[in-house]
């Protein structure tokens, strides 16, 4: 049952201003940076731009999904190394490919109910790290053999060796594969594909428009103000998220084979979000901090939802998680002014436009009289999404609420609402608004004072 | 009887407590850092007497001092001896005293926490057991060597003993410290521990006295007779590639005295005293005893203001730029380092990596030097940094951009410094409103290897900027050196005849070898080629230019052919000397062909008289701190005190001679400077 209200109530959860690094794709091997390292070179140079100090934070809160062995709580690895005060706690949020998300929304609570001014969040992922595992046999099989003592014991343990215990398990593939249903999350949005008649070519060609849009962004410049620069330790540096393949057209992408249902499925690695590391974090506020501290901002969070489905479909979770927030908020689909869906897989997203757009679909699984209508695909993820760009399971979340501030400047809108299916069968979204930051001086201020407070500037 | 704590001494803290241990804790009166004077001796020794008399059940001997153990031997005490006998005696009573700790009927423990060096470790070695704090803070070391000596209260024969022949001589013969933890793997601690267990720690030793562990076989095969002289050559062959029997004569005494006397320990003991009486009295160690307390005047420099950065901003990551901004982040300050591009900045990165690298080795220490240097290509760090350093190129106009640009969004307490060398400070400070907190802050390439800075200020800057800047030299474990403002500040100025005359030399058809050789015979750390060389041909010619201009320097044809050409040293694979894969191929030099008289004449007497002239023109407020300054910035043979001393010690008189000498029949660039005649009438 959704609630009736706003799940922050009318307190205002202002977002100052975010970073992330480039999205990188992986090559096979692990990357040049594990997650802390990312977090923490995003999260320094944005937190050089704030006119506070760290020990202004309240929390620092980080969503992840795998994090290395040696940073389990990895939001507190993170805030130790960018220099947080001791006295700053911070958490670590799991909930698969929304980690980023999850953050957001526990650090808007936090500030809404008054528990907090400023809260630094986000995610990070690393997918290019993800460990490879022993399996349990070969686990069983050295315990057996660190208690045997002498010879002959241990000749005993060694003939119990078989040569497939050294097979690993990759602990990415693991992650995402839904344990209930059995199935990999590829072959879930094979399933939605099929269901609404989602084509190999449909993918394909919103798959190359992802593309396009985003090398179009990265020409235009459209991300600078949300993206650091990374440096290697071997001298290398990354500006742009490097999955991008601008040239790419829908006959190339023909020529691969579908790899979650082999042979005569639809979804190939070029239809499907990439996997890649990256972080991305936000400076969220009360109105008392901007206030306080003179900030200009990018906007608010006005309002979130969680929503659970069958595993097996986990793709269309953000219509389970979007319809609500625009019931609450007397919306439909045509009040939204940007989109930021996050690009699972091709199929998934355009199952979800097709959901919406189906009367049984809306009757059934939403309780609507009849279909909600159709999104206009120029609004929807309009600088590209996980298909060109990547999706760090953990950092996504984040990425797509700074990135839907930042396109709502560009464009000057106001409304817009990021989503995000989940595996494990969930979807979560979150409605922000483009408004100016409230006048320091004025005890009662409404969103819809322009003075611009050049931070900046401040002395 | 008389018990310890009835004895009335002002150096030592001693209690025997209720487990009847005996507890000896140096707090050396009116020092921050305890250090074996004659006095702290002769109280040890009156404890000694004591203890001789009412054996405890163990004794231990630590620091109350929180800076660390013992520092060493008293220095300022080397200075002070008349004659052999003095020296011979007193090295002769401490030898005594530690062979009576060595012999009490206790067990003995050093329990060491901080720096614990020289006479210190020597003490600690009369110890049975020796007992180290963990922390990074714990050095042990013999650092003797670096002073023109070597161990004289019997530590060469007690090294010898404890480790094995490589370790133990390594750690005489280099003079470098160990940290604890290799301290203990070596074998020169028995046990490291936190520092909440010291003191238990000792207790539970000297309750149980565990056995010590033996140097292995192979080490005590290598010490036998017959293998000895083997061995010996090989440490020489080793010493010989860093330094000559003839100007550092003490590692080589290490390893004769090793070589001849190690079978019979009295007679070593003697043999030690008698050679370390010997080299404590000659030039070399009384020169070399000079550049430590020279260092000690540098380090003083910053001590008149309490000044401390905690972030840094350096603009321009260039080699200079990028070397500095990595070298603040390894001492432990939060750095950002800004230029106009990635390109720029990453290389910088790569660089920090290897240097945080090869110094912090543990990859946690890495990763939080990495994370401490930021790169910024936005000039973020501006507003926040306590320093600002400029280190972009070399152009007035845009050091002059920058400069406006910058200054008002600096912190008002903020200090703005610049790495330029060649452009007066008052020619770039016009540009702000506060042109009086400029000053120059000249680093030394390589920024990790050299220790100097010349802190640069002309008359119109606030003195509280120059002690500020000093104080932040001394943060970052540089030695400050305040400098006038004037083209070339000292070093530069001072090297640059000498390597022009390197050219000179040259031109007229003398090999590189020859004249490097020539160099280093008189104790030079590099050559004059090899430094241009590695320099860079084209930086030196952009020196030599500036410089020219302001001292009438001519500046040889062969230097502008040279980087006209493209060959402007290692960078480019070929200078004066050529390179393979960054390696100098030196050719072997024939018999005939050195003229290194002649050669050393005309290099050296260059540096002194620019030296001179320096000094008259007050660059530099005295002559102790230009010979500092010239010793840490250009590897002048230190063991010659500096050119100031060095030509103190030949006779400011025989001096002027010699360059009328070479004026004659070289030309007027060896025209004596009027600064001669000035000194010689004070001497």
């Amino acid at each position: 049952m959704a609630a009736d209200k706003s799940t922050y109530g009318n307190s205002a959860v202002y977002v100052v201003d975010g970073c992330r690094t480039p999205f990188l794709k992986a090559a096979g091997k692990p990357g040049p940076f594990t997650a802390s390292d990312l977090a923490v070179y995003a999260g320094r140079n944005l937190l050089a731009r704030l006119p506070f100090s760290t020990k202004e934070f309240d929390q620092l809160i980080l969503g992840c999904v795998m994090p290395g062995p040696d940073e389990v709580n990895i939001a507190r690895v993170v805030a130790l190394r960018l220099g947080f005060d001791e006295a700053v706690p911070a958490y670590t949020v799991q909930r698969n490919c929304a980690s980023g998300l999850q953050s957001l929304d526990n650090a808007a609570r936090d500030i809404a109910s008054g528990n907090a001014d400023l809260i630094l969040a986000g995610g990070t992922e690393s997918m290019s790290h993800a460990p490879l595992l022993f399996s349990q046999a070969m686990i069983s099989w050295l315990a057996g053999w660190n208690r045997a003592k002498g010879l002959g014991a241990r000749g005993k343990a060694l003939l119990k060796f078989r040569l497939h215990y050294l097979a690993p398990i990759i602990g990415l593939l693991r992650g995402l594969s839904d344990p209930i249903v059995g199935m990999s999350m590829g072959q879930t949005a094979e399933k939605i594909a099929h269901r609404f008649g989602i084509s190999r070519e449909m993918m394909d060609e919103y798959a190359v428009r992802s593309h396009q849009r985003l090398a179009q962004a990265q020409e235009n410049g459209w991300f600078d103000a949300e993206m650091e620069t990374l440096y290697s330790a071997d001298g290398r540096f990354f500006t742009y998220d490097n999955g991008v393949r601008a040239d790419t057209d829908v006959d190339k992408l023909a020529k691969l084979k579908p790899v979650f249902d082999r042979h005569f499925g639809k979804v190939t690695a070029g239809n499907s979000a990439q996997i890649t590391d990256g972080a991305a974090l936000l400076v969220l506020a009360s109105e008392e901090a901007v206030r306080r501290h003179r900030l200009k901002v990018l906007g608010r969070l006005v309002d979130c939802q969680w929503a659970g489905l069958d595993p097996s479909q986990m793709g269309l979770g953000p219509v389970h998680a979007v319809t609500p927030i625009l019931q609450r908020h007397q919306l439909g689909l045509h009040d939204v002014d940007l989109w930021e869906i996050n690009e699972a897989f091709a199929a998934q997203v355009l199952a979800c436009l097709a959901a919406w757009n189906s009367d049984d679909y809306c009757r059934d699984e939403l309780g609507l009289p009849s279909a909600m209508g159709e999104i206009d695909q120029q609004r929807l993820n309009i600088d590209g999404g996980g298909v060109s760009l990547g999706h760090p399971v953990g950092a996504s979340g984040a990425r797509i609420v700074l990135h839907l501030l930042h396109a709502l400047a560009r464009t000057n809108k106001n409304k817009g609402i990021a989503s995000l299916c989940i595996g494990g069968g969930q979807g979560g979204a979150m409605l922000v608004e483009r408004v100016t930051a409230p006048q320091p001086v004025t005890p009662r201020p409404t969103d819809s004072q322009t003075t611009e407070h050049n931070h900046d500037d401040a002395e | 009887m008389m018990t310890l704590s009835e004895l009335k001494l002002s150096h030592w803290k001693v209690e025997t407590d209720t487990q009847n241990i005996a507890w000896l804790g140096l707090d050396k009166k009116e020092t921050s850092m305890n250090v074996l004077s004659r006095e702290v001796l002769s109280e040890l020794e009156t404890c000694i007497d004591v203890i001789e008399q009412n054996t405890p059940a163990g004794l231990v001997i630590h620091s109350k001092k929180k800076s660390g153990f013992i520092a060493g031997a008293d220095v300022t005490e080397f200075t002070s001896f008349e004659n052999e006998d003095q020296v011979y005696d007193y090295i002769r009573f401490a030898q005594g005293l530690f062979e009576r700790i060595e012999n009490l009927g206790c067990p003995t423990v050093a329990l060491i926490d901080g720096v614990c060096l020289g006479g210190g470790l020597e003490l600690a070695l009369s110890c049975r057991y020796r007992i180290a704090c963990d922390e990074p803070k714990t050095r042990l070391g013999l650092p003797e060597v670096n002073l023109g000596i070597h161990p004289g209260f019997g530590g060469t024969v007690r090294v010898s003993r404890l480790l094995g022949v490589f370790t133990g001589m390594n750690l005489m013969l280099s003079g470098r410290p160990l940290s604890a933890g290799a301290a203990r793997k070596t074998g020169l601690v028995d046990f490291t521990t936190p520092r909440r267990h010291l003191y238990s720690a000792a207790r539970q030793v000297l309750q149980t006295t565990p056995p010590k562990a033996k140097p292995r076989l192979v080490d005590r095969l290598l010490r036998l007779r017959p293998f000895r002289p083997l061995v010996a050559r090989l440490l020489v062959r080793q010493v010989a590639k860093r330094v000559s029997r003839k100007h550092y004569p003490a590692p080589y005494a290490i390893i004769d005295l090793w070589k001849d006397y190690f079978d019979d320990r009295e007679l070593m003991t003697v043999k030690e005293a008698k050679s370390i009486t010997k080299l404590l009295i000659s030039d070399t160690a009384q020169n070399l005893i000079r550049v430590f307390f020279l260092q000690e005047k540098l380090k003083a420099e910053g001590k008149h203001s309490d000044f401390v950065a905690h972030r840094v901003h350096v603009i321009g990551a260039g080699v200079m730029g990028g070397d500095i901004a990595a070298w603040c982040a390894l001492k432990g300050l939060r750095v950002t380092l800004q230029d106009q591009s990635p390109e720029r900045i990453a290389p910088a990165i790569k660089r920090a990596h290897q240097l945080f690298k090869k110094r912090l080795k543990k990859p946690r220490l890495i990763q939080q030097a990495m994370d401490r240097l930021i790169p910024d290509t936005g000039g973020l760090g501006v507003k926040s940094a306590d320093v600002v350093i400029e280190a972009i190129f070399e152009n007035k106009e845009a050091k002059q951009a920058l400069f406006k640009k910058i200054e008002p969004q600096m912190k008002d307490t903020a200090l703005l410094t610049t790495n330029t060398s060649s452009i007066p400070l008052a020619e770039l400070n016009v540009v702000l409103k506060r042109p009086e907190r400029l000053t120059g802050l000249h680093f030394f390439n390589p920024v990790a290897k050299m220790l100097l800075i010349e802190i640069v200020a002309d008359s119109g800057t606030d003195p509280q900027c120059v002690h500020a800047a000093s104080a932040f030299a001394r943060q970052i474990g540089r030695l400050p050196l305040p400098v006038k403002s004037t083209p070339g500040f000292l070093v530069n100025r001072i090297l640059m005849p000498y390597l022009l005359e390197a050219v000179e030399l040259l031109a007229e058809g003398k090999s590189p070898e020859s004249i490097d050789k020539a160099a280093l015979d008189f104790g030079m750390k590099m050559g004059p080629v090899e430094l241009a060389d590695t320099v860079g041909l084209d930086i030196c010619l952009s020196v030599a230019e500036i410089l020219g201009q302001h001292l009438g320097l001519e500046v040889p044809q062969l230097l502008k052919d040279k980087v006209a050409a493209k060959e402007l040293g290692r960078k480019t694979g070929k200078g004066f000397y050529t390179y393979k894969a960054g390696k100098l191929q030196k050719a072997r030099l024939a018999d005939d062909e050195a003229q290194p008289d002649i050669i050393r004449e005309r290099l050296i007497s260059r540096l002194l008289n620019e030296a001179m002239t320096c000094l008259r023109e007050q660059v530099v407020a005295s002559a102790d701190l230009l010979d500092a300054g010239i010793v840490y910035g250009t590897g002048f043979a230190p063991f010659r005190g500096g050119p100031m001393h060095y030509s103190e010690q030949i006779g400011f008189e025989t001096q002027k001679e010699h360059f009328i000498e070479l004026e004659q029949e070289f030309g007027n660039r060896f025209h004596p400077d009027a600064g001669w005649d000035l000194l010689k009438k004070a001497s």
